[in-house]
């Protein structure tokens, strides 16, 4: 194995490793996915049109807003207990260390999120025609939100209140995750098709994987510098 | 064969690491200019003076997490900053914090530090030198500080390289781990490796240089008169 690779894989088993050993982190993650899910049909009542009209947008904001409860933590844990240090003097590129973090990130909050999704799109009465293209949509649209958010975690290090810092920086540019990620179920409800949604949503992911970890190792420097 | 014969006897292509007319600053603080050293293969260099006179920024800086605001660090003459990577696998680096976690058991930090290198490695050998080959399965919580302190020596071990900057590397260490310590600085010594490390404790590092960050502090830090002069310069 090349020594990029073994860098690789040996960052994304140790944060897997700790996602797990730590797995309450994970449950606060898929909890809160649920309950803001749940809130809706409290807050809009249970009438069943309605809800199957907003079923894909409350199952997509909500997974939005979940993933990026656990962002303020991808970099902060490492950065305060001087294991980014070590990560950052490792020969191998940071920007590959990022996307193994990305990886694990994904792996721990985002993969959960579509397993418990089509059981929350059964209570909100989504259209039976809209389960594949949500499932296949998160499963295309989340990795971008774990990139996306690696940048706005490495951009806010160290700064007081990093978690809402976060949420703000990540969030208008996740937007056309969540703008692809809806139309892709609403157009296979309508009988258009999901396919154009989830190629551009494909699109979003193939110019994320390499570029979004490159920014965020620039901006883990720069966080280091001044440590 | 001539080149496995050394890769048997030196674990690392030694070199002379070298700075020359560095400068340091730190939020809005010159700590130093004008700093400069040599370090030849089998060297020592200690850094003392006060707190805050620049030692741990200094280590920073020559483990390139702080880019010198003047001057160039060169390895055998060579610029570090024309091959990050390579300057980034000669050199190892611990600072006030180990950098373990919790929930990993130090068997595990140790193993996924020999991978970052790109070369997985047994660490028994590297524990038993620090005197805690019966640590391999405890998580990083049930350590104390100086064992933290001893798994932190224990990852310069891992994998070999031939510079190692150290941060108050004794702080917390008992009389057993000072001599496990002086023990694996001489050999890495003897193995032409170079040490270069910041203390306000003995660290027994035989015929080394001192070096002060604090001499190489501007005066007008702390004349008014002469700040005056310089900024007049300026303008």
């Amino acid at each position: 194995m090349s020594a990029l690779s073994l860098a690789f894989w040996a960052v994304l088993a140790r944060d897997l490793r700790l996602g797990l050993r730590h797995g309450s982190d994970i449950a606060m993650v898929v909890s809160f996915f649920v309950l803001a899910a749940v809130l809706f049909p409290f807050g809009v009542g249970p009438e069943a049109n309605l809800l199957t009209r907003i079923s894909a947008g409350v199952v997509w904001v909500t997974a939005l807003l979940a993933a990026m409860l656990s962002l303020d933590r991808l970099f902060q844990a490492d950065y305060e207990d001087g294991s980014l240090d070590q990560l950052a003097l490792s020969p191998a590129p940071l920007a590959v260390i990022v996307l193994a973090k990305a990886a694990a990130h994904w792996l721990t909050t985002g993969l959960p999120l579509i397993v418990v999704a089509p059981a929350l799109g059964l209570m909100l009465r989504l259209d039976p025609a809209g389960f594949v293209p949500l499932v296949l949509a998160m499963l295309v649209g989340t990795p971008s939100l774990s990139l996306f958010g690696a940048i706005g975690a490495a951009l806010t290090l160290g700064a007081r209140r990093g978690g809402a810092l976060v949420a703000l920086l990540v969030l208008p540019l996740v937007l056309p995750v969540l703008i692809f990620g809806v139309a892709a179920v609403e157009a296979a409800v309508t009988g258009l098709g999901a396919r154009p949604h989830l190629l551009i949503l494909g699109a979003l992911l193939a110019a994320a994987l390499p570029l979004a970890p490159l920014a965020a190792a620039v901006a883990l420097r720069q966080a280091l510098e001044s440590a | 064969m001539g080149g496995l014969g050394r890769a048997m006897t030196e674990p690392f292509e030694t070199g002379t690491f070298a700075g020359t007319d560095i400068a340091c600053i730190r939020g809005e603080r010159l700590l130093f200019r004008g700093l400069g050293f040599a370090l030849e293969p089998g060297g020592a260099l200690v850094l003392t003076g006060p707190n805050g006179s620049g030692k741990s920024s200094l280590l920073r800086l020559l483990a390139g997490l702080l880019p010198p605001a003047h001057g160039e660090l060169t390895w055998n003459g060579r610029p570090v900053a024309a091959d990050r990577e390579a300057q980034r696998a000669r050199l190892l680096y611990l600072g006030h914090l180990e950098g373990l976690k919790p929930t990993l058991t130090v068997g595990e930090m140790l193993d996924l530090h020999a991978r970052l290198r790109g070369r997985p490695t047994d660490p028994a050998d590297a524990l038993a030198a620090l005197g805690i080959d019966g640590l391999v399965d405890v998580p990083g919580r049930l350590l104390s500080a100086g064992q933290r302190r001893r798994v932190g020596l224990a990852r310069l071990l891992v994998c070999p390289a031939p510079l190692w900057l150290l941060d108050e590397p004794t702080v917390g260490l008992d009389a057993a781990g000072l001599a496990a310590f002086r023990a694996i600085a001489a050999a890495h010594r003897r193995a032409g490796g170079a040490i270069v490390a910041a203390t306000h404790a003995e660290l027994g590092l035989a015929g080394a240089d001192n070096l002060a960050p604090a001499d190489f502090a501007p005066d007008w830090a702390t004349d008014g008169a002469a700040l005056e002069a310089v900024l007049g310069a300026v303008a």
